[in-house]
């Protein structure tokens, strides 16, 4: 990478003749507003704030797509330029909503702070457009406020590069644009695979999660339910971002006691379930490979790659294991084993999970979700009206965070807490179920540890992980070698899926995470668009599997109690009553979201 | 209501046109030469035979004027906008015509018998301002005479 010199504010620099003068300025230090520009994806330079001047060059320049040029001379702080980057703040506000105090983004929204930083202290402008466009409120995972977007596309970039979905794109021309579905049909009616991505980019309130939390709240406050909540991996290493922690920070036992204290009458944890899911998933994955079954196996625990999958590749839904994902597990076992075992009606149970996800919310609501109904409907006389989900309500990271501060609960402060038992106890392996490559870790070691019936010496699979986009392995199995590869973002996944379709993939197994980096980097974490953030939430979770006791699934003493008392074995009938599913191709859109 | 398909005759451009640059304008324009505006249906089946994304295909609907999202009315209303009607009251008659018609521009009324286009100059400003209606001109129009233009329409059919 060549270096050249140019001059910024008066001052030298080298700096690598690739970047552009925006992304050389952060290198330096020198921060420029902007709020379309993303990292890695392409501009659509729409914003106008990140101007600067460029000595020799009559008009502003958009420092995010000009490249730096040797001998270049920039200045970030003129006059002129703090003139044209108000003015152009300001227009993009004079459409904009001034009801920031009920707006789920006001502690987050990039345009209140740029306003705030550009000293904007009046809305000079009047509002052109008087209509008020009607809400996208057609998805159970994310809602679209049209009203408060500026226009900026980095939710249609997403959309399309990070996840190749493409469900949204811009609409109409001038004041009569707008970012939108085919026919405004909604999301729900689109390809949208409910990854929520574009909930994680959105400068402003325009995109934001289904909140749940009434429901949840008002579930707690009635006394005839019995309200029990789960706890995605992923959500541990996140959640401190909420209260002012610095990223990374492992705050697991507080996260119990905070929650113990909003009302749950228990907290358990997904980790449970994700060791259930490695005894259901690594036993599929070796009788598929002693059987001659479909290979390679693909991983089935990211709920966006599910939709993804059967809108786009629904030739391959034989490869993907018919595990469901461990939250759904987790509701079907509560409501049924834990139910059983400590005498509740599964009736006034209510699970609530707390997940880093919104497609999960999807997923909870998926018409085949039922297994604990159907699993009591006779023994309890149930009809069809009595019909309850095995997940109830399915909260972000930043919704559980949103309940815990109006609980008036002082985060940072608590001593912590334990998880409940049995729903609570897991392994170091399901812990990292919640960066890329971990699922496939934590089955290869279970999986090594029953092919071979030797103990596993070095439970690191270093090659696995890191938050690169694919990555392939060999792992030797006492002589059989086992070809694998892990994809993170659908637009990765998409590469390797391509293979699989033509019959061409190498691999037996897949771990597919629709979000980039895995579950830390899920659309429903704290809001965060710094690489480095998901380093430390990545780094935080391997941590957490090192602290474990226990590092293998197949240990965990309450997935045994839970086989000999109830399940018999995995894969058996039991199993695949409550813990496995089907998927079906999803007709071409836009017809909604029912099957084809 | 009747299923659109793609005719013959579209399939096999679209098929020649597959994986050339610029073919989706150009089909579209096919597509409304043919039907007089661009069914949904069809950009359905558009999307599955071009791998276009159907967002990308409403996206350049929407962005041009040109293309319609839904069968124009029987008699196409031209109100001009231009400078000479614009300054003339141009805008008095296209709140009349809406008021009446109950549309916004480039839209149809629910019965088709009208769609309501506005254009840049029909090029005779000395008659400002101006509207047509399919072939026939109106000039120097006043609000009050918009109903009983319109009126000899609807008591036609």
């Amino acid at each position: 990478m060549e270096k050249i010199n140019i001059k910024i504010n008066g001052r030298e620099y080298k700096v690598s003749s690739e970047l552009t003068i925006l992304e050389a300025c952060q290198e330096i230090g020198i921060d420029i507003p902007t709020l379309c520009y993303l990292k890695d994806l392409k501009s659509e330079a729409a914003c106008s704030i990140c101007l600067v001047e460029v000595k020799g060059a009559k008009a502003l320049m958009r420092s995010c797509v000009t490249p730096v040029n040797k001998g270049m001379e920039v200045y970030t702080n003129t006059e002129r330029v703090r003139i044209a980057r108000r003015v152009n703040l300001e227009l993009l506000l004079d459409g904009h909503p001034k009801d920031c105090l009920v707006c789920d983004r006001s502690d987050t929204c990039e345009l209140r702070k740029i306003s705030f930083d550009l000293g904007i202290r009046e809305a000079r402008f009047p509002k052109v457009s008087k209509v008020e466009l009607p809400l996208d409120t057609t998805s159970v995972s994310i809602v679209r406020d049209p009203n408060k977007c500026i226009l900026c596309g980095r939710c249609v970039s997403v959309c399309s590069s990070v996840q190749s979905v493409k469900a949204i794109d811009f609409t109409g021309r001038g004041k009569n644009s707008k970012i939108t579905t085919f026919f405004d049909e909604g999301l729900s009616n689109s390809v949208c695979v409910n990854c929520g991505q574009c909930v994680m980019v959105c400068p402003t309130g325009a995109i934001t999660e289904q909140n749940e939390t009434e429901g949840v709240w008002k579930a707690l406050s009635c006394p005839d339910k019995f309200v029990i909540t789960e706890v995605a991996p992923a959500v541990r290493a996140a959640i401190g971002e909420e209260f002012g922690l610095t990223a990374g920070t492992l705050v697991t036992s507080k996260l119990v006691e905070a929650l113990r204290k909003v009302g749950f009458a228990k907290v358990f944890d997904t980790q449970f379930s994700a060791d259930l899911t490695i005894m259901e998933e690594g036993y599929e994955l070796i009788s598929r490979i002693k059987n001659k079954g479909v290979l390679p196996m693909i991983t089935s625990c990211s709920p966006g790659w599910i939709k993804f999958a059967e809108h786009f590749f629904p030739g391959i839904l034989a490869h993907i294991s018919t595990c469901k994902s461990p939250q759904q597990m987790f509701g079907a076992v509560a409501k049924t084993y834990y139910a059983k075992k400590y005498n509740i009606d599964p009736r006034k149970i209510v699970v609530v999970s707390i997940m880093p996800c919104t497609a999960k919310k999807f997923e909870a609501k998926r018409p085949e979700m039922k297994s604990a109904f159907n699993y009591w409907k006779n023994e309890l006389k149930l009809e069809n009206k009595d019909e309850f989900p095995d997940v109830d309500y399915v909260l972000t990271t930043r919704e559980a965070a949103r309940m815990i501060r109006e609980a008036g609960i002082n985060f940072a402060s608590l001593k912590g807490e334990d998880f409940d038992e049995p729903l609570g106890i897991s392994t170091g392996a399901a812990v990292i179920f919640g960066a890329t490559g971990g699922v496939m870790e934590a089955a290869l070691r279970t999986a090594y540890e029953v092919l071979t019936g030797k103990e596993l010496e070095k439970l690191d699979f270093v090659s696995l992980r890191g938050l690169q986009g694919i990555k392939t392995a060999e792992i030797d199995i006492e002589g059989l070698k086992l070809k694998v590869a892990i994809a993170s973002s659908l637009s990765n996944a998409r590469k390797l899926l391509e293979e699989v379709e033509s019959c061409k993939s190498p691999y037996a197994f897949i771990e597919i995470m629709t979000c980039p980096g895995g579950c830390l980097g899920g659309g429903g974490q704290p809001f965060s668009l710094n690489e480095e953030t998901k380093q430390k939430r990545m780094e935080a979770i391997y941590q957490e599997d090192k602290n474990k006791a226990l590092r293998k699934s197949h240990q965990n003493p309450a997935v045994k109690a839970l086989y000999k008392d109830f399940l018999k074995e995995p894969l058996g009938e039991k199993s695949h009553y409550l813990l496995h599913t089907h998927y079906a191709k999803r007709k071409e859109t836009p017809y909604g979201t029912e099957k084809a | 209501m009747e299923q659109k398909k793609l005719n013959p005759e579209l399939v096999k451009l679209v098929e020649e046109w597959k994986g050339k640059e610029g073919n989706l304008i150009m089909i579209l324009h096919e597509i409304q030469n043919h039907h007089g505006y661009v069914p949904r249906e069809l950009s359905l089946e558009l999307s599955k035979m071009l791998e276009v994304p159907l967002a990308r295909i409403y996206e350049v609907i929407t962005f041009y004027n040109f293309f319609k999202l839904s069968p124009p009315g029987k008699h196409l209303i031209k109100l001009c906008m231009g400078t000479a009607c614009y300054l003339r009251g141009a805008g008095i008659i296209l709140d009349e015509i809406k008021n009446i018609l109950g549309v916004k521009e480039g839209e149809s009324t629910k019965d088709n018998l009208f769609h309501l286009d506005v254009v840049r100059c029909l090029g005779c400003c000395g008659l400002a301002p101006v509207l047509m209606i399919d072939e026939k001109v109106y000039s120097k129009v006043k609000k009050a005479e918009v109903a009983d233009i319109l009126s000899k329409y609807i008591k036609e059919e």
